[in-house]
């Protein structure tokens, strides 16, 4: 039922809430809103509301990238925001949701690792992303994506000790996270024929398929994933790619530039 | 013994509050007595009718009650008919004979045949039994199974604003639509139209939801319906 | 608590570190309704500490184990984001968040008319989004708040303040280094209209005076915080008109 009118509504070009199909809601970006956190945002995407900070520590390199710092990216997605969310061990949405937006930062190697190593094969900074939706009306992909991108690029990191080897948190120096791209997430849902930006909650519910596309400044794609059981065409991609590099220009005008 | 009356007509007073002192004034609504005095469980508006001192709750989920006239959604089967929900923790069954005024035969149909899951109804709070058991009626007019058109939810707490004084507010949001919009006392809307005059109604009742306790609402509520 | 290291002294001049007179809390502030899918939220801030509550209910019990047919299932939650303190902290139930949602619970249960909402559940997230201490009864008065900006029916709004002693001196909402470095903790929690203490803990060492002056000293901040969360609930609530 609910497919159907958002169908009808859709082949008029129009949304529920009067936006264009490729219209995103207002977008909000704050960042350096968590002092404790080393960097933080806090995105709005109409009602949908996601705080993301960054917290850095130091610690041991894998053992294949032995000068090479850490990136960690996780969401907790508490029942807070969503009460369909539950305590417990992630889940799959909250593993995926990680993942994703992890894959869109780790791609295009946005951070620069190589300079995070502080001793080689010993010491590296590890540099953890945690994204807490806060009210979930649907696209927390593109807010969180979109808040760890200005988190990071605000991150500073703290002083670290060689002598006694550990970090002194409460100390900040005036490094800044090495960041070198600022990639951007868009997503698309999919109702029959039909492919819009930026769902609502309601609209998620009747979604059948979607498309998490990000791109780098310089409009290349450094990530995509495909979510639900639907389907897309090759045709469908190429335009979302196009459309992604196009609206993510405009959202990244959001996040602070260098 | 000291009487004494704290708040007035209209106040809107938060979870705990001293209304009045003295055992001649009557809690009603939200207003319970501890003692001599009379306080506010929830968050409300006051009234004060001569003794009597009523909370009208401002929030809260909505509580069934014999006679309400709801839209329930259809959420199993049972051995004599459905289970539903009504956007309140309460369990509700609407049995096979309160669908039809003729009479249902389940050897020759089943149940799936009348009301599939995720379906909603149209009806009214049968009884409440002692126990808690809440059972709901559909079989006269005008309560049936609602077919195709949105459901919207709202805070059941703003229902009688939608509706507006004498239906005055939904008549505004009907004529300028061309939908069919039946409200649910639980907070739920239905909305048959076109998909587009659906949306509108859709927003313009968030629009009301919204901005209840603003002036010049309907001013902003028909602007939006004319605008859109 | 009396930890090696820390500043030299806490106070100064009668003054704490971060200018307070001793009896002084920190700037407080309330927000109502700040998450639209709940059923009633709010978001305190506490200085720096910060907070944000979510309450869902009344609902169905899940799982069945936990019905009581005699009351509310009354299940709190508190806890830290992993950004929320100096060192990153793990995301999930620790053993010392698992005490805090308890008597947190204890706090709120006897405001809460829990005899109505027997065989339901009422849950309350509460989740700390930066940590400067007094991060317990920071969660309380979000929670109270968010409880009745979701309906549930409550005796009363329920407060809570922390205070303690630190330098040897009695004082107020203890800020991070007071309650690492200090001597005593102790939040505490009242039901503002009967004065009824719903939450009561200490660490450290006091004298009986001494507790007595420290129990005056929150009951009267706790004052101060219950016209506080009136004023945030009145400024989502306030001017409700019967109709137009």
């Amino acid at each position: 039922m609910l497919k159907q009118y958002f169908i009808e509504l859709l082949e008029k070009d129009k949304r529920e809430d009067g936006r264009k199909p490729f219209e995103y809601r207002d977008v909000s970006v704050e960042t350096g809103v968590i002092a404790r956190a080393n960097g933080s945002a806090r995105v709005k995407i109409g009602n949908t509301e996601v705080l993301v900070g960054v917290k850095l520590d130091v610690g041991t390199p894998f053992p294949d990238g032995p000068e090479s710092g850490i990136l960690m990216v996780n969401a907790e997605l508490l029942p807070l925001a969503n009460p369909n969310f539950e305590f417990g061990p992630p889940s799959k949405d909250s593993v995926e949701l990680s993942r994703v937006i992890d894959r869109g930062i780790r791609e295009c190697h946005a951070i620069d690792l190589d300079k995070l190593c502080i001793k080689a094969k010993e010491k590296v900074w590890m540099v953890f992303v945690d994204i807490y939706p806060i009210n979930d009306d649907g696209n927390l992909l593109d807010a969180g994506a979109l808040g760890a991108i200005a988190a990071l690029k605000t991150t500073v990191l703290p002083k670290y000790d060689e002598k006694e080897e550990k970090v002194i948190h409460k100390e900040l120096t005036k490094t800044k996270l090495p960041l070198v791209h600022s990639p951007v997430m868009t997503t698309f849902g999919k109702i029959g024929n039909n492919k819009f930006a930026d769902s609502t909650m309601r609209e998620e519910k009747a979604i059948e398929t979607r498309l998490s596309i990000v791109t780098t400044e310089d409009g290349n794609v450094s990530a995509m994933q495909k979510g639900g059981a639907g389907m897309f065409t090759a045709d469908d991609v190429i335009e979302l790619i196009e459309k992604s590099a196009e609206l993510g220009k405009k959202l990244r005008k959001l996040v602070p530039s260098k | 013994m000291v009487e004494k009356i704290h708040i007035k007509d209209k106040d809107v007073i938060v979870p705990g509050t001293l209304l009045a002192e003295g055992l001649e004034y009557l809690p009603s609504g939200k207003a319970f007595r501890d003692g001599e005095n009379i306080y506010s469980s929830t968050v409300g508006l006051i009234s004060v009718k001569g003794r009597v001192i009523k909370v009208i709750p401002l929030a809260g989920k909505y509580a069934p009650k014999r006679g309400d006239v709801i839209i329930a959604k259809i959420n199993g089967f049972g051995k004599f008919g459905w289970t539903c929900e009504i956007e309140s923790p309460y369990k509700i069954d609407l049995n096979v004979g309160e669908i039809s005024m003729n009479y249902v035969d389940l050897k020759n149909s089943k149940l799936a045949d009348y009301f599939k899951i995720s379906d909603y109804v149209f009806g009214e709070i049968l009884d409440i039994s002692e126990s808690g058991y809440i059972s709901l009626t559909a079989k006269r007019m005008p309560y049936r199974k609602l077919v195709g058109g949105n459901v919207i939810k709202v805070s059941p707490v703003k229902i009688p604003r939608i509706i507006g004084k004498q239906g005055s507010m939904i008549k505004i949001l009907k004529d300028s639509s061309n939908c069919e919009i039946l409200v649910g006392q639980n907070g739920l809307v239905w909305i048959k139209g076109n998909a587009e005059n659906e949306a509108k109604v859709a927003n313009a009742i968030k629009l009301i939801e919204q901005e209840s306790h603003h002036s010049g609402l309907t001013e902003k509520v028909k602007a939006m319906l004319e605008g859109k | 608590m009396g930890g090696v290291g820390g500043p030299e002294k806490l106070i100064v001049n009668g003054k704490r570190l971060d200018g307070r007179k001793l009896n002084e809390m920190r700037e407080m502030e309330i927000k109502v309704g700040v998450i639209p899918n709940a059923d009633g939220s709010a978001m305190v801030t506490l200085g720096e500490t910060k907070v944000i509550c979510a309450v869902y209910g009344p609902k169905e019990v899940l799982p069945r184990r936990n019905l009581d047919s005699e009351k509310a299932f009354l299940n709190c939650v508190y806890g830290m984001a992993s950004f929320s303190t100096s060192e990153r902290n793990r995301p999930g139930p620790s053993r010392r968040s698992t005490e805090i949602s308890k008597v947190i619970a204890d706090a709120l249960a006897p405001a809460i008319f829990m005899e109505k909402y027997a065989g339901l559940e009422i849950t309350v997230i509460m989740e700390i989004i930066n940590a400067n201490a007094g991060t317990r009864t920071a969660a309380i008065n979000a929670a109270s708040v968010a409880l009745a900006d979701a309906g549930i029916e409550m005796r009363d709004l329920v407060c809570s303040v922390a205070s303690g002693k630190a330098d040897g001196q009695l004082m107020l909402d203890l800020f991070e280094p007071e309650d690492n470095f200090g001597e005593v903790d102790m939040p505490l929690a009242i039901l503002p209209n009967t004065k009824q203490i719903t939450l009561l803990q200490m660490d450290g060492m006091l004298t009986k005076a001494e507790a007595k002056k420290l129990i005056e000293m929150s009951m009267k901040a706790c004052e101060q915080i219950y016209e506080l969360q009136k004023k945030a609930l009145k400024e989502k609530y306030g001017s409700e008109k019967e109709s137009e």
